[in-house]
This record gives C-alpha cells, sequence and structure tokens, in this order.
C-alpha cells in the first residue's frame, strides 16, 4: 500500500505529455477503487493460500471480509443502489466481525493457536493458484462482456477467489482451515454476486449469512467430535473409516 | 543526436558512477540510525575506495588472468547498465541501444563472471557463494522479467525511457497491477542487491554469506572496483524503480538542459527516501534461512505475475 501512496503524491505540476505518447481514457475513481479492491481480494487470497498459522488465517479472513465491504459501498456509490448498502452493512457484522470472533474463540478453546501445516509447499501451491487464475479469467471473459461499466473485469477476480478458495480446502489437513476456506469461498461468491449483478436480492442475501453462521457453529460442534476422537484436528485421520 | 542529448547522457553517467557510493553510505548511515548505534560519516565508501585504491593488491597464486579481468568487467557492465537507465532524463541517446530485457541480461552477465571469479581460486567458500548466488539469480530473474512485462504492457515500450516517459504523461490513476509490481520489484531488488532477507551485506560470517563469500579473496584495486561495482548496482536498481514507477521529476527531451537543475535534486530527494526505506526493511526483517529464499522470491513472482494478470483483466 505504501507504493500507492507514493502513487498518489505525485506532483501533478511535473506531468508533461511527450510527443507521440497518447493518454489512457481516464475510468471513474469508484471503477478504479472496484478494481483496486478486486485486485488486493485476489492478493489476500494467495496470502491465505501460503498462511501456515490458522490464527494468522482467520485474521486473513478477516480482513478479506473488509475488503469486500469497501467493494460493496463503492458499488452501492457508483450505481446508487441502496440495498447494497445494507449488504454491505451485514457483511461487515458478520464476515469482519462475528465469525471472526467465534473462530478465534474456538480457536482458543481448542488450544490450536499454535496449529500448523508442515506439508505444504508453498512455491508449488503458488504456481497452482497462478494457473487457476488464468484458468477463471479466461472462463470470465465472455461472459463479462455482459456486466456493468463499473464492474466489468471483476467478474474473474471472482471466480478466481472462489477456486483458490477450493483450493485452500483441498490442500489443507486441519479442520479450522478448512472452514475458513469454505468461508472464504462464499465470500467469493459474494464478490460475484456484487460485480456481476449489483448484489442479490436481500432476502437470499440473509438467507445465506445465516446459513453461514449456522455452518460454522454446527462445524464448531463437529471440531470438538473430532478432536475427542481422534486427539487431534487433522482430517487425515478421516480419510480411513474403519475401526481397527 | 543533439549535442544536450549528448551532454545528458555523459552527466547522467558521471552522476551515476559518482553518487553510488554515497548511496552506499545513506544506506548504512540509516541502518546504523534505526538500531541506535553511531553512524559512520556518510562519505565512508569513498574513503574506503580511495584507501583499498593506494594498497597493493595480493593475488593468489592459482589465480588464473579471469580473477584479474572480472572487477573490471563487473564495473563497466554496470557503468554501461548506468548510461542505459534514465535517471535524470527520458532523453538518452544511448538508451536506444538496449531495452530493459537485456538489461536483465546485463545484470545476467555481470552474475556469471563475479560467480565464474568466486570459483576461480578453488577455495570453499568461494564456491558455496557462486552457487548460492546463482540461485537467488536464477529466482530472481523471472520475477524481474514479470515486473518489467508489467509496465512494458501499461505503456507498451520496453524502452526504460519510454516508460518512464509514458507514466509521466498520465493523469493520475490507481494502478493495481503497477502497485503488485512496485512491491515485487522491492523484494527483487533486496534479492539482487545482497540485501537483508536474503543475504546479509556487513556479515562477518563465512557459513551465511552469499556476495560476500565470492569476494573473500579479492584485495586492494580488485576489491574497491567490486565494492564500487555493487554500490553502482544498487544504484542502478533505485533508478530502474524511479523510472518503472516513480518518473516524476526527470527530465524529458522536449525541457532542455536547464531542467536538470530540477530533476537533480528530485532525484536526490527520491534517492533518499529509497535508501532510508531500504535501511527500514533491512532492520526490522530478519535474514531468512536459504532455504527459504525460494518462497521470498517465489512470492516477488506470484505478485508480479498477478499484476501482470490484472492488468490484461481490468483493462479494455
Amino acid at each position: 500500500m505504501s507504493a500507492l501512496a507514493l502513487f498518489a503524491s505525485a506532483p501533478a505540476a511535473a506531468v508533461s505529455s511527450a510527443p507521440g505518447l497518447h493518454a489512457l481514457p481516464a475510468l471513474p475513481l469508484s471503477t478504479q477503487l472496484i478494481h483496486l479492491i478486486a485486485a488486493l481480494l485476489l492478493l489476500l487470497s494467495f496470502a491465505m493460500l501460503a498462511q501456515r498459522r490458522v490464527v494468522n488465517l482467520v485474521n486473513l479472513f478477516a480482513a478479506q471480509g473488509a475488503l469486500l465491504v469497501a467493494s460493496t459501498v463503492a458499488v452501492a456509490y457508483s450505481t446508487g443502489d441502496a440495498e447494497l448498502y445494507q449488504s454491505a452493512a451485514l457483511t461487515l457484522l458478520l464476515k469482519v466481525i462475528v465469525l471472526p470472533l467465534v473462530l478465534h474463540r474456538l480457536i482458543r478453546r481448542l488450544h490450536a493457536e499454535w496449529d500448523t501445516e508442515t506439508l505444504v509447499n508453498i512455491p508449488t501451491l503458488q504456481i497452482i493458484g497462478i494457473v487457476l487464475v488464468i484458468f477463471s479469467f479466461v472462463l470470465a471473459q465472455p461472459i463479462s462482456r455482459f456486466a456493468g461499466e463499473a464492474t466489468r473485469g471483476t467478474l474473474g477476480i471472482a471466480l478466481a477467489l472462489v477456486l483458490l478458495a477450493f483450493l485452500m480446502m483441498i490442500v489443507r489437513r486441519k479442520a479450522v482451515a478448512q472452514v475458513v476456506g469454505f468461508l472464504a469461498m462464499e465470500n467469493g461468491l459474494l464478490f460475484a454476486a456484487t460485480s456481476a449483478t449489483q448484489g442479490m436480492p436481500m432476502v437470499v442475501e440473509m438467507g445465506i449469512g445465516l446459513d453461514v453462521l449456522v455452518g460454522v457453529f454446527i462445524l464448531g460442534i463437529f471440531f470438538f467430535q473430532i478432536r475427542e476422537q481422534f486427539d487431534s484436528l487433522d482430517l487425515q485421520h478421516m480419510e480411513t473409516l474403519k475401526e481397527d | 543526436m543533439s549535442v544536450s542529448a549528448l551532454l545528458t547522457q555523459l552527466l547522467a553517467v558521471a552522476v551515476s558512477v559518482l553518487l553510488a557510493p554515497l548511496l552506499s553510505g545513506w544506506v548504512m548511515q540509516c541502518r546504523a540510525w534505526l538500531s541506535n548505534r553511531s553512524a559512520a560519516p556518510i562519505w565512508q565508501p569513498y574513503a574506503r575506495i580511495a584507501k583499498l585504491l593506494r594498497k597493493d593488491a595480493v593475488l593468489a597464486h592459482d589465480a588464473t588472468p579471469l580473477f584479474r579481468v572480472v572487477p573490471y568487467l563487473l564495473f563497466g557492465i554496470m557503468v554501461v547498465a548506468a548510461a542505459i537507465i534514465p535517471s535524470l532524463s527520458t532523453d538518452l541517446p544511448f538508451a536506444q541501444a538496449a531495452d530493459v530485457i537485456a538489461l536483465v541480461g546485463l545484470f545476467a552477465l555481470a552474475r556469471v563472471f563475479i560467480a565464474l571469479a568466486g570459483m576461480d581460486i578453488g577455495t570453499a567458500f568461494g564456491s558455496m557463494g557462486a552457487r548460492r548466488d546463482m540461485m537467488v539469480g536464477f529466482l530472481a530473474e523471472p520475477a524481474l522479467l514479470m515486473v518489467v512485462f508489467t509496465s512494458s504492457l501499461i505503456s507498451g515500450s520496453t524502452l526504460l525511457p519510454t516508460i518512464a516517459g509514458f507514466l509521466q504523461s498520465q493523469h493520475l490513476a490507481l494502478h493495481a497491477s503497477l502497485a503488485f509490481a512496485a512491491v515485487a520489484f522491492v523484494m527483487v531488488l533486496l534479492a539482487e542487491n545482497a540485501r537483508i532477507p536474503v543475504d546479509n551485506p556487513t556479515t562477518h560470517l563465512e557459513l551465511t554469506m552469499i556476495h560476500e563469500a565470492m569476494v573473500l579473496e579479492y584485495s586492494a584495486r580488485h576489491l574497491a572496483l567490486v565494492e564500487w561495482a555493487s554500490s553502482l548496482k544498487l544504484f542502478n536498481y533505485a533508478c530502474i524503480g524511479f523510472a518503472l514507477f516513480l518518473p516524476w521529476g526527470m527530465a524529458s527531451h522536449a525541457d532542455g538542459v536547464l531542467w536538470l537543475l530540477v530533476a537533480l535534486p528530485s532525484l536526490l530527494l527520491k534517492l533518499a527516501a529509497a535508501g532510508f526505506g531500504i535501511a527500514l526493511i533491512e532492520t526490522l526483517s530478519a535474514k531468512l534461512r536459504i532455504f527459504r529464499d525460494p518462497e521470498f522470491l517465489g512470492t516477488a513472482f506470484l505478485l508480479a505475475v498477478l499484476g501482470l494478470l490484472v492488468r490484461l483483466m481490468l483493462s479494455h
């Protein structure tokens, strides 16, 4: 972000027009902001993919939620849609405040603060992630032509967020990390909804929000059951569902 | 090619060569202040170079002529690079000779020669340092190229003066892709210049050395040139960063010679800020284990590729 601050502080007087160079068409500020937030969301997804510690993973999830709120507000501002402000408020309450608090509490209760993943080869994961991003960009190219002016191009990023969250759920072995991956996937879907269709109906959004909340509570209960059964939160144990 | 362009070119190279040790001195001073030590004077690198130039050189018995030639080659390559990179003005006649991809190749050439010199004597530390340096190089170069491609994609050229001139002529905008590329570039800069997360430039512990291990056997005028070339490399990288991301304040073709009076202070200002930034990063971070370097530089590569992809996706 410091690099951006430097860009923004450039003296306007020094901008001179060199011959033979055409200026790019300037996009409206809200669109630039949405693009920036989309890019940062993508970056956070990669950070979550590479994060070894569970506690930091939850913090990254909260940051992703905050960015989602910011993007929803930016879309609401650029389209003048009042319902999106309510959606942003709901996201703020649920994804930035309640769910991270619940997860942190769960981690504390499970004594999993220092849990780390050891079997993750991060450079390989990053390369797979890049391939996924390219795949989703190509996939979204024909669809995004129908999107609005402000949100064109962000659909590919939303798709990439979903796929990266998928990847995280696949490679992680600890239960808490998989749940965070699941929640991150929901974030990606919400971002796709705001970017492609300017948000879902309020009823649907509240329904999904409650679903996620209840889902996390139920999974929290599962954590304790899993730990009781196997003495750890490693889901590898669940792959052999046989009593010895 | 006009006379003023030629003069600008010569002045830019002279400024680069003469100011490079000052930048190293400034970084050292900032590091000392930040870690609460009293700092050596800012011209300490000059004093060291002068002292080394006065001494008699000692060569190992087994040294081949290559070992003697490499310091001059290194210094020469860095001076050529300084002639290509716009530091004061984008009006550089010589810069047309090589674009930024060739520039990355020039740095690779310098790395190959210093690695050969490190292995030439046949000491364990020299060849260990050479191997490690080649590893860092092979990880850093793709990331650097991706950073460059992101900027080239935006400006439509791989010539550094054109990229800088294009960015100068634009309206101010939030470029997410450029921000990513800038962060990736800083990481590459730290790795390529043997700075702390990857290598410690002031280390005395041979086992953790990368760059220093290769030049352990050099003395006197050879060592002076190697050290001067190192600070010139840092200066060059800083100037590449300015040309790619912060070209404001640089003179252009239309501005004439007098504009240099503005360009020089703004360059000094940017260098002071960059030097402080490097010192801050070096103070705040610990040296990584060498096996974590692929992760560090892989992240740089990832950021640069993401910048490129985001640029492709979001521009219509």
